[in-house]
């Protein structure tokens, strides 16, 4: 079974994102800020991360940016999921490694749809 | 809405666009005829259909058809078959004269995402020097010119377009997304019924026509599909959607969904 790790300040969007995904047939786990994600990936590395870009502490960005330092952080699949909605801000996300980008709000088709195009599923 | 209200939209389909609409699908005619009525300002379904049989208003009656036809669409549905179909097309760029342009046409364009998931592939993948006519129509006027505006919501361009391909080909307007000038000047617009005659359109060396023609009732289908084959070049391909019924027509080895005009016409 692949995993996926949810990584999001709110607890009601991993509520969400968590369902979806199991629909999808993942096992989740969950995150609530960059910390916590980067702790994570150093015990077990995801197959795929599901990844806010704005949370208190460190952003979803600079989440990114360490996580693709690290031995085998160019593994797991990153998809943003996030109320940023600008061009550049997803030419921001694509140039440091994101395999895609999701804009909130969200449902399980379009997390289904961009997974399958980040390769994930 | 009555049994025979429901029929009436069901003959009106049929006999304008070869719509198959099952009258026993209460909810669907209510869903898609409700948003009709509303908008040209009657108080019920029921009053709109009166409307269409008293006054003989041909305006109203091209909604109600237009309202019952297929709209669902995302950018680049079941990409393999776009994807292998416009590389078979550039295949017979090959035996053109220099300067001959390669025409490409999408009948039943809807809201317009899969003429421009062409049009991204032809502006990141055409050789240079290559001249490309691409050609968009449907039935629908309102979705016309929906497509012809490029203008998606946030909602929209997240169904099937790559993250990298929404950067590269849309520009951000409030909170919507919009399909870049160039690419949008790339294509015609028409308006056309898949049952007349479109020779005028052609001919062209690649259609696509995908999930439309399982949606039309059997005489009106192979009406269409004769149509969609007298527009082909003879080398030329035709796009449909996997579950598309094609006639005598067999697909390419490997390549589900895309047809050969000879091979038709050879087992015709």
């Amino acid at each position: 079974m692949k995993t996926c790790l949810v990584v999001d300040d709110s607890r009601v969007i991993r509520k969400v994102a968590r369902r979806i995904l199991e629909d999808l047939g993942f096992e989740v786990a969950e995150a609530a800020d960059g910390v916590d994600a980067l702790a994570w990936c150093a015990t077990a590395m995801p197959d795929v991360i599901l990844l806010d870009w704005n949370m208190p502490g460190m952003t979803g960005l600079e989440v990114l940016r360490r996580l693709r330092q690290e031995p085998g952080g160019d593994a797991p699949r990153v998809v943003f999921c996030t109320v940023e909605n600008e061009l550049d801000r997803i030419r921001e996300a694509l140039a440091l490694g994101a395999d895609e980008y999701i804009m909130k709000p969200f449902d399980g088709d379009i997390v289904a749809g961009k997974l399958a195009l980040a390769g994930a599923l | 809405m009555t049994r025979q209200d429901r029929q009436n939209v069901a003959t009106l389909c049929a006999e304008r666009a070869g719509l198959r609409v099952d009258p026993e699908k209460e909810y669907l005619i209510e869903n898609r005829l409700g948003p009709v009525a509303r908008r040209e300002g009657f108080g019920s379904i029921p009053d709109l259909l009166q409307a269409v049989r008293d006054r003989g208003d041909e305006r109203l009656a091209s909604a109600v058809v237009e309202a019952m036809s297929p709209a669902e669409t995302a950018f680049f549905r079941d990409p393999p078959s776009v994807e292998l179909a416009v590389a078979q097309a550039f295949t017979n760029l090959a035996r053109r004269r220099e300067g001959e342009a390669l025409r490409i046409w999408v009948a039943a364009c809807g809201s317009g995402q899969e003429i421009y998931s062409v049009a991204m592939l032809l502006d990141e993948q055409t050789p240079p020097g290559v001249t490309i006519d691409l050609c968009a129509s449907d039935l629908s006027d309102r979705r016309l010119e929906k497509a012809r505006s490029g203008v998606y919501s946030q909602f929209e361009v997240q169904r099937g377009l790559p993250a990298q391909r929404l950067v590269r080909h849309f520009e951000k307007r409030d909170d919507s997304f919009v399909v870049a000038q160039r690419l949008r000047q790339m294509v015609r617009w028409r308006r056309v019924n898949l049952l007349e005659d479109m020779t005028p359109l052609g001919p062209f060396d690649l259609v696509f026509c995908r999930n439309v023609l399982g949606g039309m009732l059997g005489t009106a289908r192979t009406l269409a599909l004769g149509n969609l084959k007298k527009v082909l070049t003879p080398d030329g391909y035709l796009v449909l959607g996997l579950g598309d019924p094609a006639g005598d027509l067999t697909t390419l080895p490997g390549q589900p969904g895309i047809y050969r005009a000879e091979a038709g016409r050879r087992a015709a």
